[in-house]
């Protein structure tokens, strides 16, 4: 008795579930206070580590992670980076952490992240998991007061430009893609238990001043800013050489392109006389000829990448200057007091 | 009856100036691990790992949760899995080392000397953390014990548990930001404006409390404390004395390289754009 209204399994099985938009990632403190130790204590090594969480209509929750231990560059060490995480994910099972990979968080110096091997382990890790996150912390920026947390998920459409492999001028004028729409940001959230809100209610210092405010009113960043330019200057120095390939790459392709023409025109100023004289015209095309090898346009994905550091960098020195100019205003005030 | 002279019950002095330092991370993860028990635990049981500083005090860094079975007689503890755990996290960090082990509940039970018996085989001198999830007393509770032995002649007779000082770092938890970490849910991350706000917010609630309080003193309403005073004079004293030209012209040139920077990164992206535009949109004829 098939009931019309309900379908039947072999139909639920069969419709896709349309996944809704990832619109929030939401952390528990516990995973904040775990990344910013692991970042910190190796600083300034770059170390990562795995999140585990549930993937929850449009929010992905994350509720726990693990550091992975620093890898050497060895064949042999790559069994054993898979065993230690079979071996962590299987302990957290044991005590009930949700043993489900939701991504990973790396920390990164200044800012400077947008790099292949990133898009290329969000692609390992798309293939397995549906929804998978990034978080990007930033150690060198926190001290100066900020808590530089940053989720980061790659656009779809790049995602489907990368399984092809096709950076070319033609398809990303296609798609409409530019280097604003390689990653995609998602805002964070903080959920903590209430177990643990109580507690630090109970735990929290009377002094009104903390820690972080005496970070935020340093006069000093030259430092950091010193360092932030010397990236920025690489890059540009980067993002030169790369135009410099787009400009031969064009400058080749004219050239070819003349080439081809006064080929074409002597191949027909021949037939006419060859007509002239009743034989058989030679065709129009030669793809033998040297001069009619396409030549292979240079991909984009670098200097998209390295256009993604770059504004990265502005953005960071606006911010830590507009801080700075913040702090110069209240001493001007208080010194004129 | 003479048994070879008497026997002194023998307390043990006060044992050394131990000190234990916690982190706030440990704090959450017991938190945690105490919401994720099993329904039939009534406590999270669990390994302390940190480091000895020089001067004796133990710093407490991080901890994981052990399962266990507890009956009323018995205490069964997963060694394997404290040993495995153990491994794995050694293989991150491996200058962390066992310190104790933490259990939650308030008070020590008979059940958790046999505890500390098998991590004082591990570690010496384990130090054991209770942290009193149940608010019994009506507040956070974290305690820190050491055990002492009590001798009586040669034999051993009970392990005392001394409670020793703790120390709770909240510095990173400061770092991060209270607000963050105290509410149940936080919707968003505070950018640097608002960071900076709220720290201006502070530094002139402060200083409007020292205007405050001198001015009562002035006018004779408090009694005056003479180290406050001489703090106060201490720190005003403690800017600089510049003529208000030179200072302005520190201001100043401070202000124009701050702005010398926000014009370059303009520039930047500018010529951004300007070369995507380029690439992008040459076109083979």
């Amino acid at each position: 008795m098939a009931n019309s209204g309900a379908r039947s399994f072999l139909q639920v099985a069969a419709t896709e579930e349309v996944a809704p938009p990832l619109r929030v990632v939401q952390i528990e403190g516990l995973v904040v206070l775990k990344i910013i130790k692991h970042c910190k204590e190796f600083s300034p090594a770059l170390v990562t580590g795995q999140l585990l969480g549930l993937d929850v209509g449009s929010v992905l929750e994350v509720t726990n992670c693990f550091p992975f231990p620093i890898r050497e560059e060895d064949e042999e060490i790559e069994a054993e980076g898979a065993n230690y995480q079979l071996e962590m994910m299987r302990c957290l099972r044991e005590v009930n952490v949700d043993n489900n990979t939701v991504g990973w968080y790396q920390s990164t110096l200044f800012g400077s992240y947008q790099t292949v091997e990133l898009i290329e382990t969000f692609m390992n890790y798309q293939e397995n998991i549906r929804r998978c996150v990034c978080i990007i912390y930033d150690p060198s920026r926190s001290n100066q007061g900020v808590l530089a947390l940053k989720a980061l998920k790659l656009s779809d459409s790049f995602m489907e430009l990368y399984r092809s492999n096709n950076f070319t001028g033609e398809k990303l004028r296609e798609k409409n893609l530019s280097w604003v729409d390689i990653f995609e940001e998602i805002p964070i959230k903080v959920s903590n238990s209430a177990l643990i809100s109580a507690f630090m209610t109970e735990l929290q210092p009377d002094t009104p001043v903390n820690q972080c405010d005496y970070e935020r009113l340093q006069l000093s960043t030259h430092p950091y800013l010193e360092r932030n330019m010397e990236f920025l200057i690489e890059c540009m120095d980067d993002l030169s050489m790369e135009q410099q390939k787009f400009q031969f790459y064009y400058r080749n392709l004219s050239r070819q392109q003349a080439q081809q023409q006064a080929w074409l025109q002597k191949r027909r100023a021949e037939n006419m006389t060859r007509k002239a004289a009743g034989e058989e015209p030679l065709p129009e095309e030669d793809p033998s000829n040297p001069i009619f090898k396409p030549i292979p346009e240079p991909s984009r994905l670098d200097s998209f990448l390295i256009t993604n550091q770059i504004a990265n960098y502005c953005n960071q020195i606006n911010g830590v200057a507009g801080q700075s100019f913040s702090r110069l205003y209240l001493m001007k005030a208080l010194h004129e007091n | 009856m003479a048994s070879g002279g008497q026997t002194i019950l023998q307390f043990p002095q006060a044992s050394t100036n131990l000190t234990a330092r916690i982190h706030p991370l440990v704090i959450f993860n017991i938190c945690d691990c105490f919401v994720r028990r099993p329904d039939q635990a009534e406590r999270v049981i669990g390994t302390l790992l940190g480091s000895v500083l020089p001067d004796g005090t133990v710093d407490i860094r991080n901890s994981y949760a052990v399962p266990h079975n507890e009956s009323s007689d018995q205490v069964a503890l997963d060694i394997d899995y404290h040993h495995n755990m153990l491994a794995s996290q050694q293989k991150v960090n491996p200058k962390e080392v066992i310190v104790g082990w933490f259990s939650t509940g308030s008070g020590v039970t008979g059940g958790s000397a046999l505890i500390h018996e098998f991590y004082s085989r591990e570690v010496p001198n384990p130090v054991h953390l209770t942290v009193d999830t149940g608010f019994t007393n009506a507040g956070a509770s974290i305690k820190a014990f050491v055990s002492v032995n009590l001798f009586l002649g040669d034999q051993q007779l009970a392990a005392q548990f001394q409670e020793i000082p703790l120390d709770l770092r909240m510095v990173e938890a400061e770092r991060v930001g209270f607000d963050i970490l105290k509410t149940t849910m936080v919707d968003k991350l505070p950018g640097d404006v608002e960071g900076m706000e709220a720290t201006m917010e502070r530094l002139l609630a402060l200083i409007d409390d020292v205007y405050k309080y001198v001015d009562d003193v002035v006018e004779g309403r408090v009694a005056p404390d003479n180290n406050i005073g001489r703090f106060i004079s201490d720190s005003v004293s403690s800017m600089p004395k510049l003529s208000s030209q030179a200072f302005d012209k520190l201001v100043n040139d401070s202000l124009q390289d701050q702005l010398l920077l926000l014009y370059l990164s303009s520039i930047t992206r500018t010529q951004l754009s300007l070369a995507e535009k380029l690439n992008t949109a040459a076109q083979i004829l």
